[in-house]
């Protein structure tokens, strides 16, 4: 007899939507979390716990919602050539706690593009990188993409965006209040020939599923919602909770995926509490879903998977952000951080096309603008400096309340060199070797960086900004950034570090997300991405999550 | 509450800190805002219970609801561990040492507050900045603390009054009332 029939290792965007689509079947699942858990009561009616707050200091300086870089650090050098490691610390931490990334992100939910499926037959091979089609298509995602969309409540345009692939049903809600500041870099940017449009959002607009509309507090990315208007991952958690077929345990963090003795089928999972009592769990099912830097982690522990493949491929995005500086207040704090998007870096143009020949690339792939805001006070006044110019440049709030602010999340193509394995010293609170990320961005996000800053800043200043500036993570070459001793590239999406392909030889999971080798190991995040396209991820793993799940069934 | 520092290392302190955010006719120094409050605060966290660290949700009664934030919320074990090794230091401690030796805020301050000297208040602005730009990661340390103290919500002790979001037409945590769809889309 097990303990439950599948175990999912994670509760964030993945974990969660795999628990609801099995106790909806009538599994029964135990989701381990290592983190702690601020999001909802586990016992019914499973309400809100209140714990998330505006506070900038408490959510954004001392890592609420985790994971502490100190209890557990990841390390990251650019290349082998650094030595072991260049940093110890915050490495693309994503929240370690009940709901992982989902509870603090701003819920910009657009859905990828046919062609983002097959970019190597839409758009050929690029030298030094490998890049593949995925092995699922558009057409195959659609339903999905709607599923997940009505599931965690998208407010969103269905007609806004000109280059968006065909869809089935509109957005479940209509688009919420435009901020201010979008509204002056969008219509700049329509009167410049591009095509901005409002951002299909995870927050509601209007009551959903019994939960608020958004009231526009504007303290959301990095924060998490304290009135619930944000579905995911609260909707997927509490509906699994509901069955009464859901336990969820959180402070949980599991060292190992148990494998029987013909090798061929998992067992179960051991976990540690925080007391670092070992614990196992038996399952005829085990889900991982701790999100691309922790799955491969787990795998090279255990040494589970295609050695030549787990770890390797690491993507993030490549950010551009552009920032203009106007000559009154856009009151960027209120509202949802950024309320539109554009996809013409994705797409394209003649220019682009031209540029890519110039720097002898087929294509330059950047990724959606985010049109938005700049950041809270306490990140402006670090970002200011101390003594005389202080108080000044605070109370004209250059840098916040008069700026607003272009992020392009640009397409990051795959390297077998860009990966996470273990450092070979470093060890987390528990005693297990840190993850470590190598990388280095290839070419091509650096020549499509630099084509698209001086358009992004002519866009802003056709908007009323007087004075325009641009920075990217990682640093481009040669600029103030690039030194050593640099920091890991900022960016929170982390995809590909156990692709999902046919051939086992190349791949860690087969197009079902299940394990080559041993097929009662599911992955349900973004580890399986093959490419990272120039979108956000999330509600790609919730649709994965959705039809992955469905499929063990 | 409980302090860490002592009076005097208060008073050098804040005299340090006023360089780093000095008073404008439109913008209150790092003194008036609570700086040397907010720092000591987090020095002597671990001197109440639930310690400093991380105040209530989900609301301040500022903008509607209880005021929660007043009520700090208990950290797990792990938590404690590392808070405490960040403020205490790892003092010897094999848990604490895991990524080696740490020294602490608590000597961080003690020791630069020191090396200011007991004079430091009595100096002019000149001496008083060729004194901090000696001690270039003190300065650094105390600086990003102080921009915390002086825009963070006042439940940690400093931005006193709000006169720090207030000088900088800041409204602060607004929950539960949020803005209304006109507020957010117009210009005013």
């Amino acid at each position: 007899m097990k303990d439950c029939d599948a175990v999912i290792v994670g509760s964030g965007p993945a974990g969660a939507t795999a628990a609801h689509v099995l106790t909806e079947a009538g599994w029964s699942v135990i989701i381990l979390e290592k983190g702690r858990n601020h999001l909802l009561e586990l016992d019914a009616p499973f309400g809100p716990m209140n714990h998330v707050s505006n506070d900038e200091i408490k959510m954004v300086r001392r890592h609420f919602l985790g994971p502490d870089p100190w209890l557990e650090p990841r390390t990251y050098r650019r290349t082998e050539a650094d030595g072991e490691r260049l940093d110890i610390g915050d490495v693309n931490n994503l929240p370690s706690t009940v709901g992982g990334g989902g509870f603090h992100a701003d819920g910009k939910l657009p859905r990828f593009r046919e062609e983002d499926f097959k970019i190597l037959s839409h758009a050929g091979p690029v030298e030094g990188t490998d890049i593949v089609d995925w092995p699922v298509d558009y057409a195959e995602m659609e339903p999905f993409y709607g599923e997940a969309e009505r599931l965690i409540g998208v407010a969103g345009d269905a007609a806004g965006n000109p280059f968006a692939s065909w869809r089935a049903d509109s957005y479940p809600m209509p688009p919420g209040a435009d901020m201010y500041c979008a509204v002056l870099t969008g219509e700049a940017a329509t009167r410049l020939g591009y095509h901005p449009y409002r951002a299909p959002t995870g927050v509601n607009s209007v009551v959903y599923d019994g939960r608020p509309a958004c009231n526009n507090c504007g303290f959301c990315a990095y924060y998490g919602c304290p009135i619930e208007a944000k579905g995911d991952p609260v909707v997927p958690l509490r509906a699994a909770l509901r069955t009464g077929r859901c336990e969820i345990r959180p402070e949980s963090i599991v060292t190992d995926v148990l494998i029987d003795r013909t090798g061929r089928k998992a067992s179960g999972v051991r976990f540690l509490d925080t007391n670092m009592q070992a614990h196992e769990v038996s399952a005829h099912h085990v889900v991982l879903a701790g999100g691309a830097f922790e799955t491969p982690r787990l795998l090279l522990r255990n040494e589970i998977g295609n050695p030549d493949v787990v770890g390797r491929y690491l993507s993030f995005h490549f950010q551009t952000f552009v920032l203009g500086i106007f000559d009154h207040r856009l009151h960027g704090h209120r509202g949802r951080a950024v309320t539109h998007l554009m996809d013409d870096p994705i797409v394209g143009d003649d220019a682009t096309a031209a540029a890519a020949r110039a720097v002898g690339l087929p294509f330059l792939r950047g990724g959606i603008v985010e049109h938005g805001a700049a950041g809270q006070p306490i990140m402006e006044a670090t970002h200011s400096p101390s003594g005389p110019m202080h108080a000044q440049l605070m109370t004209d709030s250059t840098l916040r309340d008069c700026m607003a602010a272009f992020t392009m999340q640009g397409e990051d193509l795959p390297l077998a060199t860009n990966r996470v394995d273990l450092d070979p010293q470093v060890t987390d609170v528990y005693g297990l070797p840190a993850g470590r990320v190598t990388y280095e961005p290839h070419h091509h996000e650096i020549a499509t960086a630099e084509h698209w800053i001086p358009r992004l800043e002519a866009i802003m200043r056709e908007a009323g900004a007087g004075h325009t500036f641009s920075a990217t993570s990682p640093a481009l070459p040669g600029t103030r950034g690039d030194r050593p001793g640099l920091r890991a590239p900022m960016s929170r999406h982390i995809i590909g570090t156990a692709r999902m392909g046919d051939d086992p030889r190349t791949s860690v999971f087969d197009r079902w997300q299940r394990l080559h080798g041993i097929d009662n190991v599911m992955c349900a995040d973004s580890s399986v991405f093959p490419t990272g396209t120039g979108y956000g991820p999330t509600l790609t793993i919730v649709a994965l999550a959705i039809r992955a799940a469905r499929a063990l069934l | 509450m409980p302090n860490f520092l002592t009076h005097a290392e208060r008073a050098v302190l804040a005299a340090a800190a006023e360089r780093l955010i000095p008073a404008t006719d439109s913008h209150p120094g790092a003194t008036a805002l609570g700086v040397v409050d907010y720092i000591d605060g987090m020095l002597s966290a671990f001197l109440v219970d639930p310690p400093r660290i991380w105040a209530g949700g989900p609301f301040s009664g500022r903008n509607g609801g209880g005021a929660t934030f007043e009520a700090f919320s208990p950290l797990g074990h792990l938590e404690e561990l590392a808070w405490r090794t960040r403020i205490e230091g790892s003092l010897g401690i094999a848990q604490r040492e895991r990524l080696g030796p740490v020294t602490g805020w608590q000597q961080d301050y003690r020791d630069g507050i020191a090396s200011l000297g007991t004079d430091f208040c009595d100096c002019g602005d000149s001496e008083q900045d060729v004194r901090l730009s000696a001690l270039s990661q003190f300065k650094q340390l105390l600086y990003v603390h102080a921009c915390e103290g002086a825009y963070g919500a006042p439940e940690y002790g400093g931005n006193r009054d709000l006169a720090g979001w207030n000088a900088i037409q800041f409204p602060g945590d607004i929950q539960p009332r949020g803005y209304t769809d006109a507020e957010v889309s117009g210009r005013e």
